[in-house]
């Protein structure tokens, strides 16, 4: 009896593995055609910062926060602008109250202040989602649950993500958060749908100072990617090895 | 019976195969690579479209400009030129159907953001003209006094 | 701010300076747990595995028990993981579309082949007592006892044969299962070492001799878990035949075994001063190199994190129980408390890498500090307070209450060869 017994559990596993492997098992070997896909594709969607330009007024974070329907009043953002204020005794004063969604309205800097003849200079910084070559968040999801899509933007699937912040501990800008109603991973995806489109990102379009703009490097024209390529450009913690891909104009060796 | 030893074997086996089956019903179909590699391009395709589709709010000014050309006429030449409509009206979403009227944001915390004095250097901050909020006219809405789409005209 | 739009992470994270917006705690108590329950069964297998595989006589008694505690801790290990997950349903997704570059991918994988060898060896240790007990309820009376019946039969999966032959058979491959078990123990807790070492944002986190250290320290905590267990139980078994007085012979009234409890304290000694001594270069390496992060972090090793790191976990959870330990006179009182000492150092470890590791911004700017939510006012925290992290520690012995019903570690007759 336990012989026949064996035989039938032998074949049943066997049957159910010959069934199973060739639909689903092998799904992940790289194929040939998605890497002509990426190589063909005819955009790779990067960003330009003018820190010299940023006024700190925060109708970027604003706008982010509602196009991309993260909770107003919620402490975490796609976007933010940090406000640097460098004295004369050589100290950094860093904030960013909200992420700087009502903007920089009092010199007050954590209930501190700061007198006007002890600064040697002060600047805004807006900082999002660089779109990493090598993006270190997903090469940790354990599910795949965050990828990079062929036009260079890394973007979280939130009917798959588990939640496990594995993502959110890999990335070394603290752009990635949970998101307080959808309970996963979200970050800035430079607003995909609206980019696809044709649009600007809606912290672009929300700018009134040209310190934020939105560039497609395969496009030789395009007067942005003109500017990175030709203009002195620094990129945030290189020394990851991300490759980010948010160039910043005028940034300074205190921006963290 | 001297194979018993291979019972926890099959157990294993079966248990593995389960996983293999439970694969077929659960993972979606467009699972896989799509990307150059599987450490960045391993995911479900469908989702990149329902990124596309999500909806969008700001519409921007080509959008306004469809229908309220005259206001956005009035902007020329203003110093407000390059302020988007809808940082102001607020985002336009789905107007004018059904949602008719936008949520006009009158509020002096809104004009603060660029014009409230902080004595910076180096930056655009200083060349934009700014008040200190304490003092000039505490009570009142900027737009009492300021036209909005031409701030260098006052009414009376 | 309604119930469900909480940021996760702001009801413990207390921010100091400057720190990115997006910052909190989001690895909170519960990725602490679960580095130290995932050591304590790779340690209590490696404990088990001393005797199976090398041979260590004196190790014996503790090596049937901690065989079977690794199993009640392993389930345990799985725990944490679920309770921290924002999307606790979708648990299985990392065994349906594992992406293998992730660290924690792999955690499926070698979990579940971990778990299937334990299980496979407490099978073949144990499986002539099952077989035994199905013999022995055939004829007794009792829905309690048919019951047993039936979960007896499931456990002999259908291997009814109890010849020398097949008993033979059964030793070799439980030593064998042992032998690989090691390696895959190892392996189970080098890479939750792994998980933390290859994060590169994170300064504290980043570095090779993480998996190592954690593979030493894992091993420690779980010989000291087993050691102690297994003295409060013996020492209780004991107590209570004394209470039952007659019919019992002096011979029988021993208690922890002395040999046995001496062996596992010089296994125990050696894997503590590999751990401390891997511990120490880590920590001297930063210091000398002085890359851009050490600002920050010897504010906080030296500073903020002072007394969790120098006071508790070197001096009170390595030093003293190493001195308690290795000082001459030995007795089961010291030798308790300096497992539970030990026990606490290796907690601490983990507490002060895990949440040591987010107590500094990325932006080298600015602090954080975790505040342990004690008094659960919600599921969050509930799961990620004191009181999630007790339930985590209270499972594996109510586990192992159970299993020991079914699968007798701690009764000497139970394997006679």
């Amino acid at each position: 009896m336990t012989c026949s017994r064996r035989d039938f559990l032998k074949e049943a596993v066997g049957g159910t593995l010959v069934s199973a492997l060739p639909l689903s098992a092998f799904v992940f070997i790289t194929t040939d055609e998605a890497k002509a896909a990426i190589a063909d594709s005819k955009v790779r969607w990067a960003f330009l910062v003018d820190t010299t330009k940023c006024v700190g007024c925060g109708l970027c974070v604003k706008a982010c926060k509602t196009e991309n329907e993260i909770p107003y009043d919620a402490a975490v953002t796609r976007t933010w602008v940090e406000r640097y204020v460098v004295t004369k005794d050589g100290q950094t004063h860093i904030d960013s109250p909200m992420g700087g969604r009502d903007g920089y309205t009092t010199d007050l800097i954590r209930d501190e202040e700061i007198e006007p003849e002890d600064i040697d200079k002060a600047f805004f910084v807006p900082k999002l989602c660089n779109q990493c070559d090598n993006p270190a968040c997903v090469q940790v999801c354990p599910v795949g649950a965050t990828y990079k899509t062929n036009d260079g933007i890394v973007l979280v699937d939130r009917d798959w993500c588990i939640g496990c912040g594995y993502c959110i501990m890999a990335c070394p800008y603290g752009v990635r958060f949970f998101h307080p109603e959808h309970k996963v991973a979200d970050k800035c995806n430079f607003c995909y749908h609206r980019i696809s489109k044709g649009m600007e990102p809606a912290c672009v379009e929300c700018c009134s100072f040209g310190a934020r703009r939105l560039a497609n490097l395969r496009d030789p024209d395009d007067p942005v990617t003109k500017i990175i390529t030709t203009e002195r450009v620094a990129v945030l913690k290189d020394e990851y090895g991300t490759k980010p891909h948010v160039f910043y104009i005028g940034l300074d060796a205190n921006v963290r | 019976m001297k194979w018993h030893v291979l019972r926890p074997l099959w157990v294993a086996i079966g248990l593995v195969a389960s996983i293999f089956v439970a694969r077929v019903f659960l993972v979606p179909d467009d699972f896989g690579v799509h990307g150059d590699t599987f450490t960045y391009g391993f995911h479900r395709l469908s989702n990149v479209q329902e990124w596309k589709d999500f909806p969008v709010k700001y519409k921007g000014r080509e959008s306004c400009e469809e229908c309220h050309e005259e206001n956005l006429a009035a902007l020329n030449g203003s110093t407000h030129q390059t302020v988007e409509c809808e940082n102001c009206h607020g985002p336009s979403i789905d107007h004018p159907d059904p949602n008719e009227f936008l949520p006009l944001d009158k509020d002096r915390a809104l004009c603060l953001r660029c014009h409230a004095f902080l004595d910076y250097p180096n930056t655009d901050r200083g060349a934009l003209v700014s008040i200190v909020d304490r003092t000039h006219k505490r009570r009142y809405e900027c737009v009492k006094c300021h036209n909005p789409h031409d701030p260098k005209e006052y009414y009376e | 701010m309604s119930e469900e739009l909480i940021v996760h992470g702001i009801e413990w994270t207390v921010k100091e300076l400057f720190v990115y917006p997006n910052e909190y705690i989001y690895w909170s108590i519960q990725i602490v747990m679960y580095p130290y329950m995932t050591g304590l069964v790779a340690g209590a297998f490696v404990l088990s595995s001393l005797y199976h595989v090398f041979g260590q006589k004196q190790l014996k008694e503790i090596a049937q028990f901690s065989l079977v505690f690794s199993l009640a801790l392993l389930p345990v290990a799985a725990l944490p993981l679920l309770l921290h997950l924002q999307q606790p349903t979708r648990a299985m997704e990392p065994l349906l579309t594992p992406h293998f570059t992730s660290a924690i991918a792999a955690f499926g994988i070698v979990f579940t082949a971990y778990a299937l060898i334990v299980l496979s060896e407490i099978w073949f240790v144990y499986r002539e007592y099952f077989v035994a007990q199905a013999h022995v309820l055939k004829g007794e009376p009792g829905l309690a006892n048919a019951m047993s019946r039936i979960v007896y039969r499931v456990l002999t999966i259908g291997a009814y044969d109890v010849s020398e032959e097949a008993l033979r058979v059964d030793k070799k491959a439980a030593t064998i299962l042992a032998a690989i078990g090691i390696p895959v123990a190892c392996f189970l807790h080098g890479y939750a070492g792994f998980i933390f070492g290859s994060v590169k944002a994170n300064a504290l986190w980043m570095s090779p001799l993480m998996p190592v250290i954690f593979i030493m320290s894992a091993v420690v905590s779980g010989i000291a878990l087993c050691m102690l267990t297994y003295i409060i139980i013996m020492e209780w078994q004991a107590f209570r035949r004394r209470r039952k007085g007659s019919g019992v012979e002096a011979s029988e009234i021993k208690g922890a075994e002395k040999e046995t409890i001496n062996q596992a304290t010089r296994y125990l000694l050696g894997f503590l001063i590999a751990a401390i001594s891997l511990e120490m270069l880590d920590l001297i390496f930063r210091g000398y190199t002085a890359m851009k992060s050490w600002d920050i972090l010897r504010s906080v090793m030296y500073g903020k994190d002072f007394v969790n790191i120098f006071v508790l976990q070197y001096t009170l959870g390595n030093l003293v129980p190493f001195v308690l330990l290795i000082l001459p006179g030995r007795t089961l009182k010291r030798t308790v408390l300096a497992l539970l000492l030990v026990l606490f150092g290796v907690f601490m470890m983990r507490w002060n890498v895990v949440i040591g590791g987010q107590a500094f911004s990325l932006s080298f700017s600015g602090y954080m500090h975790y505040e342990i939510p004690i008094i659960p006012h919600s599921l969050e925290t509930f799961k990620e307070g004191l009181f999630g992290a007790l339930t985590v520690i209270a499972t594996p012995f109510v586990l192992f209450w159970i299993i020991n019903k079914f699968v007798p570690s701690l009764r000497r007759d139970a394997h006679k060869s």
